[in-house]
């Protein structure tokens, strides 16, 4: 049988969602439903002084509408909404509770909740809900945040929430520092984002009054992390407690948290013993669930006089928004050990302070601090190859770990281990891929000929960390789990097997990757597995999908197991034969004893002769199932080298991005179809995040863009089509080899693309530009360059 | 409440609904036509796209009865409409815009897939010959999150090249 692994196998999660057939949480729907509506806060900072819910009472078809404090008293819940990363020991965590009651501390807050029985219904009744509040001034930036002027939460003399530093010498860096010939130093703003996965997030909770157990399905990213942090806030006990996370619309990060709504529908339900349910709107979302990025960054490079790296310092200040969620302090830290980039960095130091601030609550979003830390470097080093007067690809020579030439275990400056890396081989394939002399030769006939539109090509070579996690790691930052993943892999009576995955897909293709997994191992075809996931009642061990670990963590615990199942299969060949397992080969599926083809019998028929057991060798049990728990010994660290080629009108400051070619490194590779279609949307979000989007807060905190219509994801007329190569530089923390490649192409697009128009303003002497590089950025950048004094604050 | 009749993926439904019922309410909670999705609320996303009449329209941005009368395909009706107009394709007999898109791995998480598929169907329709940049213009109005595009632009060529 031909390898499955490697090829690039279409996906069995097609069919169901071209036809219609997928189900998503607002698809499923219960008899006697109730549906949440949520009344919430227009204040970013406000004492909520009444609330008169009698107008909303009196309309038909409403059942109940409970403020924060009435929920309080009714004894909902245990504990606030969960924080499992707290930094450090001292890191200020003011509650933070699904209603608010008291005080109001972003736009969008809940501050009462209406059940009524339709969808309609529960809209109309919200109106009718009328809240006295006396709104406060608010710190609606972090650089207000940071200043303390106005205080995010009344009850804490503070904005700052934790001061986390990591620089392992500090003597070494200072005197890199000391010692250098040349010292870069920049600030960047990684503006706040909004996710805006295509689903927006919904929740059912479906009570069993009898029965007594209760079931969310809910548009999660983790279903398994939200059973436990489920009953530890809200008490109901963890076996009674059953998540489903059925056909779920993207995540991007989103929708790996612990929302008001999910423990609001659990807990209302449960105590009236009726199905209870939420959709989220679309212009609901910006207050609802939480966004991306938020940081203001301050880095410094130390060099010789060649723009050899002898140190890199930096510095964040990061936006923590209203509370922290489940892993909001915690994303600056991923990104912290990446400010080196690819680089032989010999001395770094890194620290970072979090601030709360009246919006929105941070957190993870596609990439979740390495796209932060990757443009820092990556922009910063194109500020270094000016100063010393090289070009970008020089100066990314010069300083790449081991020459450019292959490595394995690097031990970076940051402390953490690289497991494998050839980065050389990524940007040569990358210029050569866009014509990169072609491409110069051009811009510098446009700058001789004057031409309004100059041409302009950045390039960004990052690193990542992905195979999220180690479990003593994640202990050692101060995460409250781990970080393994499981997978049961069973051999059913009539040779189909059920793979139960406890990593949860969201557009991935788990079900077709972990059937090709299988198919290998195995020597059987793709299409006798059946992926089991995303139910806590069918998969019960599992730690979710998000920081590129599903494959690198998940999918090696898949191989392992099946690896498993094939050795207890080959004690009952071996019996059935009258051989040593030892003289029992394994190949293609079939057993067989060494030297006798002719006695072989396929895998799959020893499925039935497990199951009836009448037969099996002394000692051994029925049945073909095995299990995994894999705790991985290391990160893994996938690469690659992205260029972006952009057209700059100098009259309108209007950006075009015309070329992308990129060339990514995710280890061995499962399935180049996935690994594509994963690259080609995670560059579209890059490219979002330097040119389109931003989360737009005014100086009351209000946001002022939460529609589809204001902000802008990209459409078809935004992007262009996109090349991709890939090199295979296998990990050494697996046994298969994987790295990882969901965030790849976030990681390596924003500075690629920020590095184009910045070089193509360079003529100006414009060598950096905030994002998003709006034209109104751009233009207004020409004319203060020019001198022209039209250029306001950009 | 208001009578209102449709036909929907050649199944005529007779029903009452209030005034105000968004077309692409009345197919998923009414009808339980659930695979026409919503991801908006402003008209942008394209996900609810549907066929009236043959064309391509938001099913967000009308009231149902604005439809009465009308004859509606939904993504659940697409395949069966071209297996009756003998162009469906490939193994599991499918419009070829469905089987561009299983070829071409043009779809991930699948929420605006058919949204994207009806409207791509509608625009080869009005513009048999479109290039890339006219399938580019002739979805912009439709969003997605997961694939950057790259084959959602391939399937619709690939698909106009196969029909």
């Amino acid at each position: 049988m031909t390898a499955v692994m490697g090829t690039p196998m279409l996906r069995k999660e097609d069919a169901k969602l071209l036809t219609g057939e997928s189900k998503f949480v607002d698809d499923i729907h219960i008899p006697g439903e109730l549906w949440m509506g949520m009344v919430r806060s227009p204040h970013a900072k406000a004492t909520i002084n009444s609330i008169d819910a009698s107008g909303a009472l009196a309309m038909p078809g409403v059942h109940a509408v409970h403020t924060g404090a009435e929920l309080a008293e009714m004894g909902l819940w245990l504990a606030p909404l969960p924080c499992a990363w707290p930094v450090t020991p001292d890191m200020l965590n003011p509650p933070h509770f699904p209603v608010a009651s008291g005080e109001v501390h972003h736009v969008g807050e809940i501050v009462a909740v209406v059940l009524a029985d339709s969808r309609y219904g529960a809209a109309d009744a919200i109106d009718e809900v009328i809240v006295d509040y006396d709104a406060l001034p608010a710190a609606a930036s972090v650089a207000a945040a940071r200043d303390g002027d106005v205080l995010a939460h009344s009850d804490l003399d503070t904005n700052k929430a934790y001061h986390w530093p990591l620089v392992p010498d500090p003597d070494a860096l200072d005197a890199a520092f000391a010692g250098a010939d040349v010292v870069v130093a920049a600030d960047f703003v990684q503006q706040r984002l909004i996710p805006m996965a295509m689903e927006p997030r919904g929740v059912l909770a479906v009570p069993s009054p009898h029965g007594g157990d209760i079931t969310l399905y809910s548009a999660t990213q983790v279903p398994h992390i939200l059973k436990v942090m489920a009953a530890a806030t809200t008490g109901i006990p963890e076996n009674q407690i059953r998540i489903i996370a059925p056909a779920v619309g993207g995540g991007f990060g989103a929708k790996l948290n612990i929302n008001p709504d999910e423990i609001l529908a659990l807990t209302l339900a449960n105590k009236l013993g009726r199905a209870v349910r939420w959709t989220e709107s679309r212009s609901e979302a910006a207050g609802s669930t939480h966004q991306g990025r938020g940081q203001l960054q301050h880095i410094e490079l130390a060099a010789d006089s060649n723009g050899k790296l002898q140190g890199v310092r930096v510095h964040i200040d990061a936006d923590m928004g209203a509370y922290m969620m489940l892993i909001t302090p915690g994303v600056p830290l991923l990104g912290s050990f990446l400010y080196t980039g690819v680089y032989d960095v010999p001395a770094f130091g890194f620290t970072c302070d979090g601030y709360f601030t009246n919006m929105t609550p941070t957190d993870a979003y596609r990439g979740a601090g390495r796209p932060e830390a990757s443009y820092a470097i990556e922009r910063a080093m194109d500020l270094l190859a000016l100063k010393v007067g090289i070009g970008p690809d020089e100066i990314r020579r010069r300083n790449y770990i081991n020459g450019g030439e292959a490595f394995e275990n690097h031990e970076a400056a940051s402390t953490l281990i690289f497991d494998s890396g050839h980065y050389g081989p990524s940007l040569d394939r990358a210029l050569e891929m866009a014509d990169y002399d072609g491409l110069r030769a051009e811009q510098a006939r446009r700058r001789e000929a004057g031409d309004n539109v100059q041409l302009g090509i950045g390039m960004c070579t990052y690193v990542e960390i992905c195979g999220l996690a180690p479990s003593r790691a994640l202990g050692g930052l101060g995460y409250g789990a781990g970080g393994w993943e499981h997978a049961t892999v069973r051999m059913l009576p009539t040779g189909k097997v059920e793979v139960v995955s406890g990593s949860t897909p969201h557009g991935q293709g788990h079900e077709t990757a972990w059937s090709q997994i299988i198919a290998d191992k195995m020597g059987i075809s793709p299409y006798d597995v059946t992926v089991l996931h995303s139910d806590t009642a069918m998969s019960p061990l599992g730690l979710d999908t998000y920081g590129s670990r599903s494959l690198a963590v998940g999918g090696v615990a898949i191989a392992m197991a099946a690896d498993k199942v094939v050795e207890k299969a080959r004690l009952i060949a071996a019996h059935q034969f009258e051989a040593a397992p030892e003289d029992v080969q394994f190949e293609s599926g079939s057993f067989s004893v060494a030297g006798s083809p002719d006695t072989a019998v396929h895998i799959q028929a020893l499925g039935f002769a497990a199951f009836a057991a009448h037969d099996l060798p002394d000692g051994i049990e029925p049945n073909l199932q095995e299990q995994v728990s894999f705790d991985p010994p290391n990160f893994a660290f996938p690469f690659g080298t992205h260029v972006a080629v952009v057209e700059v009108d100098e009259g309108t400051g209007g950006v075009e991005l015309i070329g992308y070619f990129a060339v990514d490194d995710c280890g061995n590779q499962v399935n180049p179809l996935i690994v594509e279609g994963q690259v080609h949307g995670g560059i579209v979000q890059g490219a979002a995040q330097a040119l389109f989007e931003e989360a737009a807060y005014d100086d009351d905190g209000n946001i002022t863009n939460p529609s589809m219509m204001d902000y802008l994801v990209p459409s078809t007329m935004e992007m262009p089509s996109i090349e991709l190569d890939s090199t295979t530089t296998p990990s050494t923390t697996n046994p298969l080899g994987v790295k990882g490649v969901g965030e790849a192409g976030t990681i390596g697009s924003a500075a690629a693309v920020i590095n184009a128009v910045c070089d193509a303003l360079s003529p100006h002497g414009i060598s950096d530009l905030e994002m998003p590089a709006s034209p109104r950025r751009v233009w207004e950048a020409i004319n203060r360059a020019s001198g022209n004094g039209e250029g306001g604050a950009a | 409440m208001v009578k209102l009749t449709l036909t929907v993926n050649g199944v005529t439904h007779t029903s009452e609904v209030e005034p105000r019922t968004l077309l692409v309410h009345h197919l998923r909670d009414n009808l339980g036509l659930t695979g026409t999705n919503i991801g908006c609320d402003t008209s942008s996303c394209g996900a609810c796209t549907v066929h009236l009449e043959g064309q391509s329209v938001k099913s967000c941005t009308m009231l149902a009865v604005q439809a009465d009368g009308g004859e509606i395909t939904t993504i659940e009706g697409l395949a069966g409409q071209a297996q009756e107009a003998g162009t469906a394709t490939g193994d599991q007999n499918w419009h070829p815009m469905q089987e561009a898109f299983h070829q071409c791995h043009g779809l991930q998480c699948g929420y605006c897939t058919p949204g994207m598929v009806m409207a791509a169907t509608s625009l080869l329709d009005e513009n048999p010959g479109a290039d890339e940049a006219g399938v580019r213009e002739g979805l912009e109005g439709n969003l997605c999150r997961c694939t950057g595009y790259h084959n959602i632009v391939k399937a619709v060529l690939q698909a106009k090249g196969g029909a």
